[in-house]
């Protein structure tokens, strides 16, 4: 790639001194830009770094640590086929089952807590996975930055800050998701960047190769966690802003340009869109088996399931009087009788007879079927009360009013009585088991039957509060439909053709992701992480161990590596608009220093800016709970700008000494001492990662004596 | 030296009659008939608790927003010599007859008055014609929402006023740079733009938004500024310094005066006390004062003590004990120690109170001198009334199981050991005061709506009604213009992009000049309707439909600057000129036809069942009717 060689021939020589100084390879010929063997060595030494320390002591500790219990038996899950429900998309999770299914894990192991021991199971090839996938983030690190700054001291600062984090290094041993991740997410940006420097060969065999590869890793991070979401952004922007460039060359024809658009179009797009959908694809025909999931969705879905009390099933597909069924809110629980609960599981209590308003249909009446707009009362078949409701304040939710069961053998009053409604019908249609999505409005006081979400006290067996709403608003939680349907006098029909489709399966899922990732609301008083904490390293996260006596293994950042990374951020503010200041006055600069100012510090540094702004300031906008290790893909672009801020600086300065002799030492000298502190501060905490057992650091016997810099460190 | 006398004295005035005839215009339109209804309407059953308390001179905090609009509605009683004594507890309550109601709504009415002439004055600083500014203006004139918000003692009118206000200072100030930087009216301008957005911030935190576009549109200048190389770069510096200190500094300092005065103003103790530090309530005459006055300020070994939470959340409380035990076993089967029970009680007691002991000293008189407790001391604590040491051991807390429990050691002559040894330790911080009331808190509301609902005004707010004529009062805008400011809207962006896009290949379809015009009104105006709404779908508040105002104010001054756009520049024959003219004529008139229907829910003019069914253009629109013949 002789694209940009001419104007570094001065610096040129700089680097291949610091080359041959830190890895002692022979200096390439003086007069090549590139040196490629010096550059494969050095690459070769990082990823040979990287997957030592994180293959290091792998195996222990050798029990359940921290969300392995999760993931772990999510892998289970898949092996098993059982269906279940997670928050995330399913990709990370098959990989991990498939890892564990290659490597011999037979899907046995039960993951019910941290500090459950493995036993007999095997578990490395799972831990093996993550951790491949998390070794690999130190040479696609090493390959972006030195694509983004062409130095090779700023790439090798870069993969030595990441190898020697001992963050990096606990994250990636373990069955957890991040590192899965951050591989696809660190894929997706090294393609970028690489399809960026193939700009001007476009339609050529590795442009197009790169750019499918940013599509195929957008896929992945998308499919892993929806934070890959950042990352489809920081895509999006690139390729923007790539386009509005390739647009305002006026030598490209606008047919060339509309090629370009249709390029990006598939292979940033509609590649990713197919992959992603064909992850949930393989998702639902791996999991066929009724499992612990099921209850999230909805009744048309969960028919589809094995071993479901849905499945194979058949009954009456129009409701007619008399007839029981469960009503079931739309999606997620049950109801059940006397005070009016919804109860998330399925029992006999969750049975209705509905009756007209004005008569008790007897058994040899033929069969009527309600319709959409029809006044019909609930009675409750273990009790035989009536559903009811009134002007009364709901036990929780005091806006609303009270429903519960009333009278004596279906006999009540005019409280009884509710009107049924079909979502998005006419008046007069049928309804239908399953499908319908209907809503009961009282017929007195014109309120709506809803479940309110919140959990009833110890009087309520802890079910979920039914009330009845005042105020007319479209939520699901007034919708509900017919789930279970019994009435003899009615055909029954096999629920096969209910089946949803692929689409409406896959909508329907994420609604439910969606509502499960929004529901994860920090409890009152928890103390939980906040944004602001990550950066400075305030809190980790407890991975194994406790006591003295166990195995510990804590989440933390180098704080070194991390308080360089905060410090680094600051002064490339100052660095990139002093530069920005400076080339906008047109301050004189000599024109090699221009080009390499604003290509490596505005640009490159600030397409890695952006990215960390991007993965870690939404973060302060979400209401979910946060952990500490939401931070890690930030720390990732973090990182790289160190590289490239510290080398740019260096090298900068340095040119203002003379001789040049100087200049070189004290650039080279730079890096290297900033490697050497990397470095000693790895070997200081390696402990972290790596295992400490005997007393905390408090104790000055303990090897992390002296170590814990700040009080809320907890080892 | 009398040489002035040799030249007339001339007085040259130039009055914008459009100008002054859209101000009486507006005047008219938000203060007729302001003191009816004669009953309380809507939110002022909120602001008016404040501006009693105001008048009462009662401390209190308002969690929802900053102290200005509070204090501009009090200053409006204050004016009118109101006493303050009026029980702000229902919607539609009649006021009595101490209660000015006019001069309570006189100042967010003039405020929203005021709105038209600076509608009309950032059309002209805009640089586009007199005819697109007086549309603007009447636009502003004719919106049913703003014409209801105005009206009554409520905030909205006060905050569109100082925004649009902080714009059109702007704006002048923006034009006077290239001419006469820091002359004095450069400066004055500067400074107003300043002072408007504090006011604006200080009114309700969504001025905000816009003061934080202002900033950036300010930026942006600025660096445009420092690529022209004939500017040296010493008056850069100056440029800058005048820029930060006016919008930065000023309005910094500005919103921490309205606190000042605030607090000067309420010196009372009242309903809100608890939230702050004791050391604060100790300033509020009548409140913890009366107590704590000419008591000793260092606590020394058998002194008598109450111990409050810092915290008060979820609410204030001292440390309580009295003579029942805690109960042999918990409902969950779980044991207690049986012991003395400590508590913690929101209510001032003769139980809250406490000795302090030296561990090492049996007497618990205070000794002469007075040993001063420190940092570190280790100290035991009697209670007063039971005489039993504070105390805690292995057991497990009735609540939290993984805390211990507190209690007052009894000598139950087992083997559990006392343990009711107590280290002092001073935290440095002092309590931050938290505001936590509870009135707004709850996100469902008959009126609420959710963001989405506002660009179509797919809900309305019924703010007042009559209790036995139709007569009734709704937050409902003009349809037309709403629809037409969507329009508008997508008009603007569309052809923004068309633009930018035929620009970026070098085909220039509209003159430099006319582009950058285009330009600089979409920061202003969509730029303002962008900001003052995207938020909302962030927020987690409850939110109501006059939450949009700001931004529809901002939507409606690009309806005018549309229109003018596409008769100047596609608009090519005379022909197609003459019949858009004719349409704009058209569609004003229905702007002028819907104002009408409307008004009369605007001005609650009585209506029959059968004309109130006739303004329910839409089935969401809530609408009161009286069920008949029931």
């Amino acid at each position: 790639m002789p694209a940009a060689g001419g104007g570094r021939a001065g610096p040129g020589p700089l680097r291949q001194r610091g080359t041959r100084r830190l890895q002692g390879t022979p200096p390439a010929s003086p007069l090549s830009p590139r040196p490629p063997a010096g550059r494969r060595a050095a690459l070769g030494l990082v990823t040979l770094l990287s997957f030592a320390s994180r293959f290091h002591r792998l195996p222990e500790p050798p029990h359940v640590c921290w969300d392995e219990t999760h993931f772990g038996k999510m892998g289970s899950y898949y092996i098993n086929r059982t269906f279940f429900f997670d928050v995330h998309p399913p990709l990370g999770k098959m990989l991990i089952g498939l890892a564990g299914y290659l490597s011999g894990y037979d899907g046995t192991f039960p993951f019910q807590k941290p500090g459950d021991r493995y036993e007999q199971h095997n578990y490395m090839g799972m831990r093996g996975f993550c951790a491949f996938l998390g070794s690999c983030l130190v040479p696609f690190a090493y390959l972006t930055v030195l694509e983004l700054s062409k130095s090779l001291p700023a790439a090798l600062l870069t993969a030595f800050i990441l190898i020697f984090d001992t963050g990096c290094i606990t994250l990636s041993q373990y069955i957890l998701l991040d590192p899965i991740l951050m591989f696809f997410l660190m894929g997706a940006v090294l393609s970028m960047v690489k399809c960026n420097s193939c700009a001007d060969r476009p339609f050529s065999a590795s442009w197009w190769l790169w750019l499918s590869l940013t599509g195929v890793n957008l896929a992945g991070a998308m499919g892993v966690k929806f934070v890959g979401l950042f990352v489809v952004l920081l895509v999006g922007l690139n390729t923007i802003n790539d386009l509005w460039d390739l647009l305002g060359n006026l030598n490209l024809s606008l047919v060339t340009f509309g090629k370009h658009f249709l390029a990006r179009v598939l292979c940033l797009i509609l590649l990713p869109l197919t992959l992603y959908m064909a992850m949930f694809a393989v998702h639902f025909a791996v999991l066929n088996k009724s499992g612990p999931g099921d209850g999230f969705f909805s009744s048309a879905f969960q028919s589809q399931l094995i071993g479901n009390n849905l499945h194979n099933v058949s009954i009456p597909e129009q409701d007619g009087y008399p007839l029981s069924c469960h009503c079931d809110p739309y999606p997620g629980g049950l109801c059940r009788g006397e005070g009016i609960y919804t109860y998330l599981h399925k029992d006999l209590n969750n049975l209705w007879i509905i009756k007209k308003h004005d008569s008790d249909a007897d058994s040899s009446s033929p069969v009527e079927f309600v319709r959409h707009g029809d006044i019909i009362r609930l009675e409750h078949k273990e009790t035989s009360r009536n559903l009811h409701s009134h002007q009364h304040e709901a036990p929780l939710t005091r806006k609303h009013f009270q429903v519960t069961g009333y009278g004596i053998n279906g006999t009540g009053d005019s409280n009884d009585f509710w009107r049924i409604e079909v979502v998005g019908r006419r008046a007069g249609r049928l309804i239908k088991v399953l499908r319908s999505k209907i809503r009961l409005t009282h017929v007195a006081t014109g309120c709506i039957l809803g479940s309110s979400g919140k959990t009833l006290p110890k009087w309520g067996w802890e079910q979920v509060e039914v009330t009845c709403t005042p105020y007319v608003k479209e939520t699901p939680n007034s919708l509900w439909n017919f789930e279970d349907h019994i009435n003899p006098k009615l055909p029954n029909i096999s629920l096969d053709v209910l089946k949803p489709s692929f689409v409406e399966i896959l909508l329907e899922s994420h609604m439910v992701m969606i509502r499960g990732n929004s529901g994860l609301k920090p409890k009152d008083n928890e103390v939980t992480s906040k944004p602001w904490h990550w950066p400075i390293n305030y809190q980790g996260l407890r991975f194994s161990g406790v006591n003295e006596t166990d195995y510990r293994v804590y989440l933390l950042g180098n704080p070194v590596v991390w308080w360089l990374n905060l410090f680094t951020i600051g002064l490339y503010l100052l660095i990139a608009i002093s530069t920005a200041v400076a080339l906008k006055r047109g301050v004189q600069l000599t024109s090699e220093h221009k080009g390499e100012l604003s290509r490596v510090v505005l640009c490159g540094g600030g397409q890695v800016a952006l990215g960390w702004l991007l993965h870690y300031l939404p973060f302060f906008m979400m209401g979910r709970v946060l952990y500490f290790h939401h931070y890690f893909p930030a720390m990732l672009f973090s990182s790289m700008l160190t590289g490239i801020t510290w080398d740019t600086l260096l090298k900068f300065f340095s040119q203002f000494l003379s001789p040049s002799t100087t200049a070189r030492r004290v650039y080279e000298g730079g890096i290297v001492a900033l490697i050497l502190l990397i470095v000693y501060s790895f070997y200081l905490f390696h402990p972290l990662s790596y295992g400490m057992i005997g007393p905390m650091a408090s104790d000055p016997s303990s090897p992390m004596a002296g170590l814990r810099w700040m009080d809320s460190w907890e080892f | 030296m009398l040489g002035f006398l040799k030249n007339p004295v001339v007085v040259t005035a130039e009055i914008n009659l459009s100008l002054v005839a859209l101000t009486v215009m507006g005047l008219m339109s938000r203060l007729w008939g302001l003191s009816y209804p004669r009953a309380v309407v809507f939110d002022e059953v909120y602001y008016g608790q404040f501006v009693s308390l105001y008048m009462k001179r009662i401390f209190f905090v308002d969690d929802s927003g900053p102290p200005l609009g509070h204090m501009l509605l009090a200053l409006g009683g204050y004016l009118g010599g109101f006493d303050g004594n009026f029980l702000w507890n229902r919607i539609g309550a009649e006021y009595s007859m101490n209660v000015p109601v006019c001069s309570l709504r006189f100042l967010p009415a003039l405020a929203g008055a005021l709105c038209i002439p600076l509608a009309y004055q950032i059309l002209v600083e805009l640089h586009f014609s007199h005819c697109a500014a007086l549309g603007a203006a009447l636009l502003i004139l004719l919106e049913n929402s703003l014409i209801t918000q105005s009206r009554f003692m409520l905030l909205e009118s006060i905050l569109i006023f100082f925004i649009l206000l902080a714009v059109l200072s702007y704006l002048k100030f923006y034009n006077l740079q290239r001419h006469s930087s820091f002359s004095g009216r450069w400066c004055f301008w500067l400074l107003l733009t300043g002072v408007a957005c504090s006011c604006a911030v200080g009114v309700k935190y969504m001025g905000l938004f816009t003061y934080m576009l202002l900033l950036a549109i300010a930026g942006l200048h600025f660096w445009h500024m420092l690529g022209d190389r004939t500017l040296s770069n010493v008056s850069l510096v100056c440029h800058f310094l005048a820029r930060g200190l006016a919008l930065l500094v000023i309005p910094v300092a500005m919103y921490l005066s309205f606190f000042y005065v605030h607090l000067a103003l309420l010196y009372r103790s009242g309903p809100h006390d608890q939230i702050m530090t004791s050391a604060f309530q100790a300033s509020l005459e009548g409140g913890l004062a009366r107590i704590t006055q000419g008591q000793p300020l260092e606590v020394a070994y058998g002194s008598q003590i109450t111990l409050r939470n810092v915290l008060g959340k979820p609410m204030q409380c001292w440390l309580h004990s009295h003579t029942n035990t805690y109960p042999i076993r918990y409902e969950n089967g779980r044991g207690s120690s049986h012991q003395q029970q400590v508590t913690c009680y929101p209510f001032k007691d003769v139980n809250n109170w406490w000795i302090v002991k030296d561990p090492g000293m049996q007497q618990l008189v205070v000794s002469n001198p007075p040993r001063p407790v420190r940092h570190g001391h280790i100290v035991q604590l009697v209670h007063g009334i039971t005489t039993r040491y504070l105390n805690t051991h292995d057991v497990a807390a009735p609540l939290s199981p993984h805390s211990q429990e507190v209690s007052c050691y009894i000598d139950y002559n087992i083997s559990m050991p006392a343990q009711n040894l107590w280290r002092v330790k001073k935290s440095e911080s002092a309590g931050r005061p938290v505001s936590i009331l509870p009135p707004r808190s709850d996100t469902e509301h008959k009126y609420s709506s959710s963001a989405l609902d506002w660009i179509t005004m797919d809900t309305n707010i019924a703010y007042w009604l009559h209790p036995t004529s139709g007569a009734q009062i709704h937050l409902l805008g003009n349809v037309c213009t709403w629809a037409s400011a969507n329009v508008a809207a997508v008009v603007y962006t569309c052809l923004s992009l068309w633009y930018l896009i035929r620009r970026r290949r070098k085909i220039y379809d509209i003159p430099e000049d006319a582009w950058q015009l285009w330009v600089s009104a979409g920061q202003i105006c969509v730029g303002g309707w962008v900001v003052n709404y995207l938020p909302f779908f962030l927020m987690e508040k409850t939110l109501f439909l006059y939450h949009y105002l700001p931004a529809l104010t901002f939507q409606i001054l690009l309806i005018p600057i549309v229109l003018q756009h596409l008769s100047d520049h596609l608009c090519r024959s005379l022909l197609s000129k003459s019949m858009f003219s004719a349409l704009v004529v058209a569609w004003f008139s229905s702007v002028c036809f819907a104002y009408r229907t409307f008004s009369p829910v605007t001005y609650g003019e009585p209506l029959s069942v059968a004309e109130l069914k006739d303004l329910r253009w839409k089935d969401s629109w809530n609408i009161l009717i009286r069920k008949q013949g029931r």
